[in-house]
């Protein structure tokens, strides 16, 4: 006779609530959208790190991160985890695994009697020379983010992406390039990629980036020489400025001159969402995995089951579904899809 | 392929005319022949593809790629091209991909057999990476559309050689692509090419606004006076059994005009007005507009829409070339030639003749029927210069009409002028349902000084009710008197009316919303309600 072994559905003790998804035999929520007694939180982007938890796990790079964002509601109680250090809390045992995506984030893996299940968070696996590169966890139920879940997202080589923006600057050597970036990740990134073309130039940064550069200096990310543009005393011609994307074309560059605007995103594959931004040099880099990465990830996790969170979700469930898995959406709330 | 669609792809991004003639030039110059030939004939729409490219490539999909995550995709992408483009499933990876140059992908497309063109197009969508594949569809599919005339793709290329543009027009339709001679001649390696008595174009005469001040030094006397035509500019070149129609800026416009063209059996360069008469009289603007931008022409247009061309000037004729002489001797030398020849669907610009300049102003002042843009008046001593030279020919428009409206949208420009709400959609109070409302008459960009267009942009700022995207609604608060050509009825806006060239005549911040103009005083100003 054969064994039957009877799997208790993922959803008895893993499933999303008001708050966001909840791990019921742990206790604790992934990335909460509101306060909650116990969050463990997978990076310190500003929709997935909230304020006003009572206790936080998380790495010590993003417990950092939090601090410096988020001072006082960074939460009460906080508790540092390193990547690959297990840590049994009631029936089940929470490890973080890189995830590639900042500096900081991490997939949580949970184990609860002989299931895994391992949430992505966001994650990439490009390298990135700013964070911990993608650990791969094989699991039973993978839960996935679907920011870029369509066919149409496969992000150019960033090396591509680095080379235009230079062509460009050498192209139009009397104009300032303005590149609108997300001030957290994407910026340092951006900055370590055009160190690695050789670009050993002054970056220079809008103000909301300066304690980011700074922070990330101190956890040992080498940027160079960065200075604000508010030191700077001319209008920057020929120079790189990195500031948030909603500076782009608005009153804060009317100080430059006249500025080629660039952004950096995954969103810049689509010309209709260029367009949109009313950007002169789309430049595709993304922290997030495209496509091809999506399913190659669904495929090497070997895991059963597919949650897809915040993106993208329908495309991904159907090809989840097409390649042999179960497959759901999960509409969580509080995400920002545009967050790249 | 890869520059080529690098450059597409920056042009489609650049709002500015100098940057797109700084990314023109750079390629023309760091790319080789006949590649660079190739894509001046795309730019300048030169490339006519005639392949069913847009049915081949939805069946190469459907044989590629899974169905529902491709309709999924073009929903998102909302073009099918670009989606095709961007989901293209890849057989080669960067590196061992088989290289494809854009001259291989021209001479290809000229002398392709239909049938060959399912397999040769998944080759090519196989060799390129996804911005090639985006540009070669759209080179594939018709237009370009990345914002750079044919006009401005010379330009770029004259600078190379360091040469104005208009000797680039005049040699240009004596040309075939991949336009080697050209290249040659510009970069110094070889003799300017000869047009040898081809229909080619030569750069046309404009004229100058007249200013109030230029009346004091003039002498009505050295002038010849003759309408201006609500038509567009045109020129019809003939020579050895053919006939070309060109516009202002050189572009080869016949295509859309045979009923004018097949009676061009002369030799000659001739300067006029195109319109559509009919019965003798001018048509409406609207009726010439029917006519433009096509292809091709159906014999119901030509019928419902006849063309017709009113001469005012002769460059050549049967081999002499006329430009040196005075503007007197050559109109004398085309009544002569037009009473012997007469073609077909022509005629010549009535001259005016007055005593003086109080005549001229009431000559001026009703000039305000439906074909007359205002009067020209041309130097009876002026040979034939190419461009816009001083003191030669004057436009004197009829004076604009003007009404006060109230401020609704601002945009924001692109460009320079991103950062500044400078596009101004305007209304006007109407009574709709016993409710006295604004409804929106028109938009402009222009008229305004820099100052106030900072001013405009503070307000703007500080009124805002509603956001969508570049788009701001504001408070009905800003009188701005609008200055316009004409106005007509139109079915296409709320109001039932469109203005032409509308523009900022100066911003009254002296008078408020509720004393600006009714709706029903513009349509009054409608000539001919229809």
């Amino acid at each position: 006779m054969a064994t039957i072994r009877i799997q208790t559905p993922f959803e008895s003790w893993l499933r999303p609530d008001a708050a966001g998804l909840c791990c019921v035999p742990g206790g604790f929520h992934i990335d909460p959208a509101r306060p909650v007694e116990r969050a463990v939180v997978t990076h310190g982007h500003s929709d997935h790190a909230r304020p006003g938890h009572n206790a936080v796990l998380a790495t010590p790079e993003t417990l950092a991160i939090m601090q410096t964002r988020l001072g006082d509601g960074a939460g009460r109680n906080r508790q540092a985890l390193l990547y690959g250090a297990p840590l049994t809390i009631g029936d089940v045992t929470v490890t973080l695994r890189p995830a590639g995506h900042i500096l900081g984030s991490a997939q949580i893996v949970i184990d609860y009697r002989g299931q895994r299940a391992v949430v992505t968070g966001d994650y990439k696996r490009r390298t990135d020379p700013t964070c911990a590169p993608f650990e791969l966890v094989t699991c039973d139920l993978l839960v996935t983010e679907a920011t870029f879940g369509l066919p149409v997202f496969r992000h150019e080589p960033d090396t591509r992406e680095i080379a235009r923006l230079l062509a460009s600057l050498a192209a139009f050597p009397e104009r300032t390039h303005q590149v609108g970036v997300y001030g957290l990740g994407k910026c340092q990134r951006l900055i370590a990629l055009l160190r690695r073309a050789g670009y050993d130039r002054t970056i220079w940064l809008h103000g909301a980036m300066v304690q980011l550069c700074a922070l990330y200096e101190n956890l040992g990310v080498r940027l160079g020489d960065v200075r604000p543009v508010s030191a700077a005393s001319t209008s920057l011609a020929g120079e790189l400025v990195l500031s948030p994307p909603s500076a782009l074309g608005d009153r804060w560059s009317r100080r430059l001159a006249d500025p080629v605007t660039a952004f950096a995103s995954g969103w810049m594959r689509v010309r209709g969402r260029a367009r949109q931004r009313g950007v002169e040099l789309p430049l595709i880099i993304s922290d997030h995995v495209d496509w091809p990465e999506i399913i190659q990830t669904i495929d090497e996790t070997a895991a059963g089951e597919i949650w897809v969170t915040h993106g993208r979700e329908e495309a991904v469930v159907y090809q989840a579904r097409k390649m042999g898995r179960r497959a759901r959406a999960l509409a969580l709330i509080g995400r920002e899809d545009e967050a790249e | 392929m890869k520059a080529f669609a690098e450059l597409l792809d920056r042009l489609v991004y650049t709002p500015q005319r100098n940057a797109k003639l700084k990314l023109l030039k750079d390629y023309f110059q760091t790319t080789v022949d006949p590649d660079r030939g190739y894509a001046l004939a795309a730019l300048t729409d030169s490339l006519a593809v005639r392949l069913p490219v847009r049915r081949t490539i939805m069946q190469l999909m459907e044989q590629r790629f899974d169905t529902e995550l491709f309709r999924m995709s073009r929903d998102y992408v909302g073009d099918t091209a670009e989606t095709v483009a961007l989901v293209w499933p890849e057989r080669f990876d960067a590196a061992s991909r088989p290289a494809l140059r854009l001259g291989e992908v021209a001479e290809q497309i000229r002398m392709m057999d239909r049938a060959r063109l399912p397999e040769q197009l998944e080759d090519w969508l196989d060799r390129l990476d996804a911005t090639e594949r985006w540009a070669l569809l759209k080179l594939l599919t018709g237009a370009l559309r990345v914002g750079v005339s044919a006009r401005l793709a010379k330009t770029a290329v004259a600078e190379l050689g360091g040469r104005p543009v208009n000797e680039v027009e005049e040699v240009w339709h004596g040309l075939s692509m991949p336009y080697e001679t050209l290249f040659a001649w510009l970069e110094g390696t070889s003799p300017k090419p000869d047009s040898a008595g081809a229909p080619v174009f030569r750069p046309p005469m404009l004229a100058q606004p007249i200013e109030d001040s230029d009346w004091a030094s003039l002498d009505l006397a050295d002038f010849a006076i003759e309408w201006k035509w609500d038509g567009i500019r045109v020129q019809i070149a003939a020579a050895r059994g053919e006939a070309r129609l060109y516009s202002r800026t050189g572009d080869d416009i016949g295509m859309a005009f045979p009923d004018v063209l097949v009676h061009a059996r002369f030799d000659a360069v001739l300067d006029g007005e195109l319109l559509v008469v009919r019965d003798g009289a001018v048509a409406p603007f609207n009726d010439l507009q029917q006519r433009l931008n096509r292809r091709q022409v159906t014999k119901r247009m030509m019928a419902d829409f006849p063309a017709h061309i009113r001469l005012y000037d002769a460059l050549l004729m049967d081999g002499e070339d006329l430009r040196e002489l005075p503007f007197a001797e050559r109109r004398r030398r085309l009544e002569a030639w037009h009473a012997e020849k007469r073609p077909a669907m022509t005629d010549l610009s009535e001259q005016l003749h007055v005593a003086s300049k109080l005549d001229l102003d009431a000559l001026w002042a009703g000039a305000r029927s439906e074909e007359i843009e205002g009067l020209m008046l041309k130097r009876l001593a002026s040979p034939y210069l190419a461009g816009r030279p001083k003191g030669h020919w004057f436009k004197w428009k009829r004076a604009p009409l003007s009404v006060d409206c109230v401020l609704m949208y601002a945009q924001r420009g692109s460009g320079r002028r991103s950062s500044y709400y400078s596009d101004y959609t305007f209304g006007l109070w109407t009574e709709t349902d016993g409710r006295n409302e604004l409804v929106p008459v028109g938009k402009a960009y222009s008229g305004y000084s820099d100052a106030e267009l900072i001013e405009l942009d503070r307000w703007i700022r500080g009124h805002t009710t509603e956001r969508f995207g570049p788009v701001r609604a504001v408070e009905p608060g800003l009188v701005l008197e609008v200055l316009f050509d004409d106005v007509q009825r139109s079915s296409r806006h709320k109001s039932g009316v469109a203005m032409r060239f509308p523009r900022i005549a100066r911003i009254r911040w002296d008078k408020l919303a509720g004393d600006a103009d009714r709706l029903e005083r513009l349509i009054t100003l409608i000539k001919s309600p229809l």
